[in-house]
């Protein structure tokens, strides 16, 4: 993407971009991608969340499952790290926490290919701006 | 269909197994296993009415669940549809039974302002931001905005410095953009230095644009074009984090020269720091980005008048400059409509200690300690009891039990002889012995001193020295009124604001514990045990067999007896390391 020459340009940007976000985010389409988002600040690095996202993104290739991993800040929840979003297509995300190699799989198993939850899940319980 | 339930250690000790248990043998015995599900969670956050059992998709959220309730639940509402009317949670204020969790107001406790994306998007790409409304508060301040217009509306909103002081940063920013000089300087406080608090290395973390972007503006406001980031090198995933942010803004030319062709020029390097923690004080940081020692100087002249270099700069905290963009896009109004009369917005704790969620929290000002420490932080670890809470880092104080119920903002932490600071927070149980609590904080400020005043230099390594002697038993009721002069003293003459803030743990901690003190010097007991010389290791007659396990195992002979006859510890002899205690199998050796 070029430079952003105006406040216009910036906010095209910005609609071309939530329209791809909002496609991953709220389609129903069972084609479409799951979403797992990891926890990567220091606290999730140093609980083992690097081994972790490697081995979603390795698993779910091996396992043939369409999903986008990516990395995000901390959530909040520390005392859980490693934690772990995880939104299926259509449904609202999940978070779960202390999540090692054998929970990841437990995860893949059973909430991704069956959408049967997996123990272990963090409530969320905040806001954010956008509902304010 | 989901039942959830939750296995968090509050609602565990109020039989959530038992209850977990019995939902899944009447689920199965109905023959239902295949469409209902039952989940252990992590906590809800509201132990106070637990256990909590929600059912999904359709968010029935029940309270004080027993483990009798499972078949009614599973009779009424997973087979007829109907919800347990009784078991719904009961609004306290308008007493309404409310079924959804959404409408719940215990999940309008946390607000999230200045931690926004952090969790959501990933921070290193700047696309993910910008669909967030990223760079969008620049944009319309550079074009349709003039810079006493941007200033007006922060001063409007109220926002005040979250590094601690609470200075208005509206304020802040209109006295540097009066200085005239041709160089002027943003600088970004990030030397988070305070013991538990991590909230400014999870912002940078988590959402670095943020920060750059408020910079920037910041820039645009003050009449400055060069930006720099203080952040202490222990942070190194921050420091890559930033960096690969202000590099991305650069490529989007929303960094560099002629931003969006508005002929504003701005760029932001990064300064490391060593890690100390007076360099968090503004002028101390000034002179380490100078590549001088980090030591405070006197304020006047302040930074915004002479700084960086002798020229104008404007040194904001890391959250301080997170909430920029937000009170941008959504109005002065918006913001100073959250929080209390004085101080507006949100504040982000790291709770850390005895609490059971540790972890980052975002809530608005004026939220209570104990809404902080029950609702959201789960409570105390084990079912212990509150003792104290530890606000503000070295520089604040504690806060007691019945400061749980007065709402948190700059003026009240003040009031109750704490303060603010960067917002750490760290919860004490029974087990912790206050006279050691404000040993350990004096430790940190006397290695943390730069020793260019004596007050600090000299005064607190006494007080550590006063401190040290009343945990070994040698104190006097003298000592203590000597703590408390010293203290004063320290706090009205020394030179920064470390200094006039580190006698605060020791003076609180006398004023709020006074009868702990007391016993430390005159009984020479400490009644949490933690102060080891206090301590006494007896052999309770009646328990023991005279196996001699402890005699052979004590590494001073302090232990005398005969073979199957009473053993006796000689305390003159005895140093107190415990062996005995982990020796004995028959639970013969007591601490008194």
């Amino acid at each position: 993407m070029g430079e952003v020459k105006s406040l216009a340009d910036l906010r095209k940007i910005k609609e071309d971009l939530r329209a791809k976000m909002s496609l991953r985010e709220n389609s129903n389409n069972p084609e479409s991608l799951v979403q797992i988002k990891v926890a990567m600040a220091t606290c999730g690095i140093a609980s083992g969340a690097k081994q972790v996202m490697d081995f979603f993104i390795e698993e779910l290739e091996k396992r043939n499952i369409q999903a986008v991993v990516t990395q995000t800040g901390c959530m909040g929840y520390c005392f859980a790290e490693p934690t772990v979003e995880v939104t299926l297509p259509g449904k609202d995300p999940v978070v779960y926490g202390y999540v090692d190699a054998a929970k990841a799989d437990n995860i893949i198993e059973k909430y991704i290919k069956n959408g049967e939850l997996v123990d272990g899940i963090i409530p969320v319980n905040y806001e954010t701006i956008e509902k304010n | 269909m989901h039942v959830l339930v939750c296995g968090g250690t509050g609602c565990h000790a109020s039989e959530s197994e038992a209850l977990l248990e019995n939902l899944k043998t009447i689920i199965t015995d109905k023959g239902l296993d295949n469409e209902v599900q039952v989940i252990a969670t992590g906590c809800f956050g509201f132990c106070e009415k637990g256990p909590i059992v929600k059912i999904m998709p359709d968010n029935t959220f029940y309270t004080q669940v027993t483990p009798a309730d499972a078949r009614e639940i599973i009779e009424e509402h997973l087979v007829k549809g109907r919800k347990v009317n009784r078991l719904l949670y009961v609004d306290p204020e308008n007493k309404e039974q409310i079924a959804d969790s959404k409408h719940m107001g215990f999940y309008k406790k946390q607000l999230r302002i200045a931690l926004r994306n952090c969790g959501f998007i990933d921070p290193e790409n700047i696309d993910e931001y910008i669909a967030r409304d990223g760079y969008e508060a620049l944009a319309k301040c550079l074009t349709e905005m003039t810079p006493q217009q941007v200033t007006e509306i922060m001063k409007k909103s109220g926002l005040r410095g979250r590094g601690g002081g609470g200075f208005p940063t509206g304020l802040k920013w209109e006295i540097t953009s009066k200085s005239v000089s041709d160089i002027k300087y943003v600088v970004c406080n990030a030397d988070e230095g305070d013991p538990g608090a991590f909230m400014d290395r999870s912002i940078l973390e988590g959402d670095p644009h943020s920060v750059i972007e408020a910079m920037a503006i910041c820039g645009y406001c003050i009449g400055a074009s060069n930006g720099l980031v203080y952040i202490r090198a222990e942070y190194p995933l921050a420091i890559d984090r930033l960096k690969t942010a202000i590099a991305q803004a650069r490529n989007y030319g929303l960094l560099g020269n002629d931003i969006m062709g508005t002929g504003f020029s701005f760029d932001i390097e990064l300064r490391y720091g060593a890690g100390a923690f007076v360099c968090g004080e503004e002028t101390a940081l000034i002179h380490s980005m100078e590549g001088l020692r980090g030591e405070p100087t006197v304020k006047p002249p302040f930074p915004s008048v002479s700084g960086y270099y002798g020229k104008p700069t404007n040194v904001n905290n890391v959250e301080t400059f997170a909430n920029v963009p937000v009170i941008i896009n959504k109005g002065a109004d918006w913001f100073a409509s959250i929080g209390t009369e004085k101080s507006k917005g949100t504040k982000v704790f790291a709770l850390a200690g005895k609490i059971n969620n540790v972890g980052l929290i975002e809530v608005p000002m004026g939220t209570t300690l104990r809404e902080v420490i029950y609702e959201i932080g789960g409570g105390i670890k084990d079912g212990k009891k509150f003792k104290a809470v530890q606000t503000g880092g070295p520089s604040g104080g504690c806060l007691t039990e019945k400061h749980l119920d007065s709402p948190i903002d700059y003026d009240n932490l003040i009031a109750a002889g704490s303060m603010m600071g960067s917002g750490g927070m760290i919860v004490m149980d029974e087990d912790d012995c206050m006279v050691s609590i404000a040993k350990f904080y004096l430790d940190f400020t006397v290695e943390e001193s730069c020793g260019k005043c004596a007050p600090c230099r000299i005064g607190n390594k006494r007080l550590y020295e006063i401190l040290d002697k009343l945990t070994q038993g040698n104190g006097t009721r003298e000592d203590i009124d000597s703590l408390r002069n010293l203290g004063n003293v320290i706090k009205d003459t020394a030179l920064c604001g470390l200094g006039q803030t580190s006698p605060n743990p020791v003076l609180s901690t006398i004023e709020n514990f006074w009868d702990e003190y007391i016993e430390h010097v005159t009984e020479k007991k400490c009644r949490s045990g933690q102060c080891k010389s206090l301590l006494q290791y007896v052999i309770d007659a009646e328990n023991c067999v005279g196996c001699t396990a402890c005699a052979r195992n004590c590494p001073v002979n302090a232990i005398s007896g005969e073979r199957k006859g009473i053993h006796v510890i000689d305390q003159a002899t005895c140093i107190k390391c415990g062996a005995c205690l982990e020796k004995c199998k028959f639970n013969a050796v007591l601490i008194k």
